[in-house]
C-alpha cells in the first residue's frame, strides 16, 4: 500500500524514488545526530557552517559524475586542487602588485587557464593515448601534489587579498539578509516560471500532461526548500553582532556550478553524448561522434572545476597550504557512488551527488559534534559507503 | 544500363599481413534487395563496414549514383544516405528511444539546447510507420524493450533520416517469428519506396524470401554473383562451401 502510493507520488511529480529515499537518509541523520548533540546539529550556526564545509566537495561532484558516467575515474583531483590553490596564492602574494583591483580576478583567470591545462593534458593520454584514466590520473595524484610542494619548497604563502579571502566563505563572505532573500525569490519564481513552461511544452505536443497535483507539489516542495534555506542562512547572524549572515559565497559557487552542469549534462548535446558514450561506447562511435573529443571534454571541464574548488580551498584556508586538498578525491567520488552513479558507466546523476555530498559531510560534521576520535570517524564513513553502495545495487535489481 | 545506386570497385583491405578483402566489387541498384552471404571470415563484415565508415579501405573505390565519394567515418556515410542497422544494433542502452534515434543528429532550438519535445513527437511519428507493436513509451531506457523493438528502433533511426542505401546484418537474428515479418514487411516497404538495401544473413531462407540478387563472398573474393529467380538454395549452399559457381 505505502510502496504502490510512493511510486504514485514519484511518478506525479517527476522525482527519483532514489533521491526520495537519499532525501530520507538524510532526514534520519540530522534527527539522530540533532537529538544526541542536545540541538547543536540542527542550529543555524551548524548548518551554516556544514554549508561552507561541503561546496569544495560539491563542487568535484558535478564533474566527477561525467567522468565516471563515460567510464573513468580521477584520482587527481585533490592533488590538482592542491596545485592550483597553491599556484593562485603564488600568483596573487608574490607576482601581481598588492592591493590593485585587478589582482583577484587576474588570479582566477590564471588559476581556470590552468585548471584547463591539466585537464587537457590527463584527457589527451586518456582519450588519444588510450591510457586507462586509473592510471593517468594516479600519476596525477603524485604529480601534481610534487609539484604543488616544489612551487614553494613546502612553504606556506599569505595573506590573499581580502576580496579574494570573500571566496572562502570567512567572516565576511557571505551577501546578507536582503540580497539571500533576492536570490532566493528569483530562484522561486525561476522553479515556478519552468512547470508552467513544461505544462505548455507538453500540451502544444499533445503529449500526456502531468497531474495537476502533482505539480503543485512538486512547485510547494521546492518553495518551501528554497525559503527553509535562506531562513536558516540568515537565522544565523555574524559572530558578536545582530547582522544575519545569509547565504556564503562559496555555497553561491556551488549553486552556480550545479545550475550550469546540470544544463550541460541535460540539454546539450554534450551531455547527452556523455550518457550515449557510457551506455555504450561502440554505439556512441558508430553514431559519429568524435568519441576522444568527448572524453578530453569531460577532463578539461573537471580541470576547471578543480580549480575552482582549489581557489575557494586556499581563500577560506586564507593562504596556499600545498597538503590542501589532500584525499579529497576519495570524498568526491565516494559521494558520486553514494548518489547513484555507477562505476559500470552510463548511470549517474549530478543531484543524486550533490546529495551523497551533503550525507558525507553531515556524518562528518556530526561526528565531529559528538566528539568521536577521527580513527572511529573513518570506520564509520567507510562502512557507510559499503553500505550505501550495496543498497543501490539492491534498488537497481529491483528496478529492472 | 541504369546508373547503380552504390558500386564499390576492386576494394581492398588488409588487416597486418591477413588479407581481408582482395579486388572485390559489388553493385546495388535502387528499389533492389542483394543479399550478401559467405561463412564467418568471408569478407562480408569487412565489406560493409567499410561502406558504412567504421573501417577504411586500403584501395578501391566507392561510387554513389555514378560519383565517387570518400567515405572515411560513419559520419561521411550518413551524409551520403548510407544507414547501417548493425547486429548488435548499436544501441545506448541506458538511454531511451528518442535519445537513440537521434544519437548524433538531435535536433537543438536556436540556442542550441535539446529540442526533445520535438524529438520525442518524431520518434512516435516514426516509430507508428513502423507500425511497433505494445511499446509502452517512447521515454524508457531501450534496455526494457523486447529485440524486436530494439530492432524497430534501429530501423526508424536510420528511415526518419531519409536514407538512400540501407545496410542490415543480421537483422533477424534475435527475432522471434512474429518480428521476423515485421522486420521483412519493413523491407518490402522501403523497397517499394525505391532503396537499395545490402542483406547480411547466415539464414538461407530469409535470404532467398527477401533478396533479388545474392552476392556470395568467400576468402576475401566475390565468388558469385546471381539472380534469386535464378537459382535454388542448394546451388547457393554449394557457392558457400566450395566457392564454385554452379555448373
Amino acid at each position: 500500500m505505502t510502496q504502490i502510493s510512493i511510486r504514485r507520488l514519484a511518478a506525479a511529480t517527476g522525482i527519483d524514488t532514489r533521491l526520495l529515499a537519499m532525501a530520507g537518509a538524510l532526514i534520519v541523520i540530522a534527527l539522530v545526530f540533532n537529538s544526541f548533540t542536545q540541538g547543536a546539529f540542527l542550529s543555524p550556526r551548524n548548518l551554516w557552517n556544514l554549508a561552507v564545509q561541503t561546496s569544495m566537495v560539491g563542487i568535484l561532484t558535478t564533474g566527477m559524475v561525467l567522468v565516471i558516467v563515460t567510464r573513468n575515474i580521477d584520482l587527481s583531483v585533490g592533488s590538482v586542487l592542491g596545485a592550483i590553490g597553491m599556484f593562485a596564492a603564488v600568483v596573487q602574494v608574490q607576482i601581481l602588485p598588492p592591493d590593485v583591483w585587478w589582482n583577484t580576478p587576474l588570479t582566477i583567470l590564471c588559476a581556470v587557464a590552468v585548471g584547463i591545462t591539466i585537464g587537457a593534458f590527463q584527457g589527451f593520454w586518456i582519450a588519444y593515448r588510450a591510457v586507462p584514466s586509473f592510471i593517468v590520473t594516479l600519476a596525477g595524484l603524485l604529480i601534481f601534489r610534487g609539484v604543488a610542494w616544489m612551487m614553494t619548497e613546502g612553504r606556506t604563502i599569505a595573506p590573499m587579498e581580502e576580496n579574494f579571502q570573500l571566496l572562502g566563505g570567512g567572516l565576511r563572505g557571505s551577501i546578507g539578509a536582503f540580497w539571500s532573500w533576492f536570490l532566493g525569490g528569483l530562484a522561486i519564481a525561476l522553479v515556478l516560471f519552468r512547470i508552467v513552461a513544461s505544462r505548455r511544452r507538453r500540451h502544444r505536443y499533445g503529449f500526456a500532461e502531468k497531474p495537476l497535483w502533482g505539480d503543485l507539489l512538486t512547485g510547494g516542495l521546492w518553495v518551501g526548500a528554497i525559503s527553509a534555506f535562506v531562513l536558516t542562512m540568515n537565522a544565523y547572524n555574524r559572530p558578536g553582532t545582530q547582522i544575519p549572515q545569509g547565504i556564503p559565497i562559496p555555497v553561491l559557487l556551488l549553486i552556480g556550478t550545479v545550475l550550469i552542469m546540470e544544463t550541460i549534462a541535460r540539454t546539450t548535446r554534450f551531455g547527452r553524448y556523455v550518457f550515449a558514450f557510457g551506455g555504450n561506447p561502440e554505439a556512441a562511435r558508430l553514431a559519429g561522434i568524435d568519441v576522444r573529443k568527448l572524453v578530453l571534454l569531460v577532463f578539461v571541464i573537471m580541470g576547471i572545476l578543480a580549480a575552482v574548488a582549489g581557489i575557494l580551498a586556499t581563500a577560506r584556508l586564507n593562504a596556499g597550504v600545498n597538503s590542501t586538498g589532500t584525499l579529497a578525491e576519495l570524498s568526491v567520488i565516494a559521494a558520486v557512488v553514494i548518489g547513484g552513479t555507477s562505476l559500470a558507466g552510463g548511470a549517474g546523476s549530478i543531484a543524486g551527488a550533490i546529495l551523497g555530498a551533503v550525507i558525507m559531510q553531515s556524518l562528518e560534521n556530526g561526528m565531529v559534534l559528538l566528539g568521536l576520535p577521527s580513527a572511529m570517524q573513518q570506520v564509520v564513513i567507510g562502512s557507510v559507503l559499503i553500505l550505501a553502495v550495496w543498497a543501490d545495487v539492491v534498488y537497481r535489481r529491483r528496478v529492472a | 544500363m541504369r546508373t547503380p545506386l552504390i558500386e564499390m570497385r576492386n576494394i581492398h583491405k588488409q588487416f597486418g599481413g591477413v588479407v581481408a578483402l582482395d579486388d572485390v566489387s559489388v553493385t546495388l541498384h535502387r528499389g533492389e534487395v542483394v543479399g550478401l552471404l559467405g561463412h564467418n571470415g568471408a569478407g562480408k563484415s569487412t565489406l560493409i563496414k567499410i561502406l558504412s565508415g567504421a573501417y577504411e579501405a586500403d584501395g578501391g573505390e566507392i561510387l554513389v549514383d555514378g560519383a565517387p565519394v570518400t567515405i572515411r567515418s560513419p559520419r561521411d556515410a550518413r551524409a551520403n544516405g548510407i544507414e547501417t542497422i548493425y547486429q548488435t544494433l548499436a544501441l545506448a542502452d541506458n538511454l531511451d528511444a528518442v535519445a537513440n534515434v537521434f544519437l548524433g543528429r538531435e535536433i537543438v532550438t536556436s540556442l542550441g539546447r535539446l529540442n526533445d519535445a520535438a524529438m520525442e513527437h518524431a520518434t512516435s511519428d516514426v516509430l507508428a510507420k513502423l507500425k511497433v507493436v505494445d511499446l509502452k513509451s517512447v521515454r524508457a531506457p531501450v534496455s526494457s524493450l523486447s529485440g524486436g523493438q530494439r530492432q524497430s528502433i534501429a530501423i526508424a533511426r536510420a528511415i526518419h533520416f531519409q536514407a538512400q542505401i540501407l545496410i542490415m546484418d543480421e537483422p533477424c537474428a534475435a527475432l522471434g517469428p512474429q518480428e521476423t515479418a515485421m522486420v521483412a514487411n519493413v523491407i518490402q516497404e522501403l523497397k517499394r519506396q525505391g532503396l537499395g538495401i545490402f542483406l547480411i544473413s547466415h539464414d538461407l531462407h530469409d535470404v532467398f524470401a527477401l533478396a533479388d540478387r545474392l552476392t556470395v563472398m568467400k576468402g576475401g573474393r566475390v565468388v558469385g554473383d546471381c539472380h534469386t529467380a535464378d537459382v535454388t538454395q542448394d546451388d547457393v549452399l554449394a557457392m558457400i562451401i566450395t566457392g564454385r559457381p554452379p555448373a
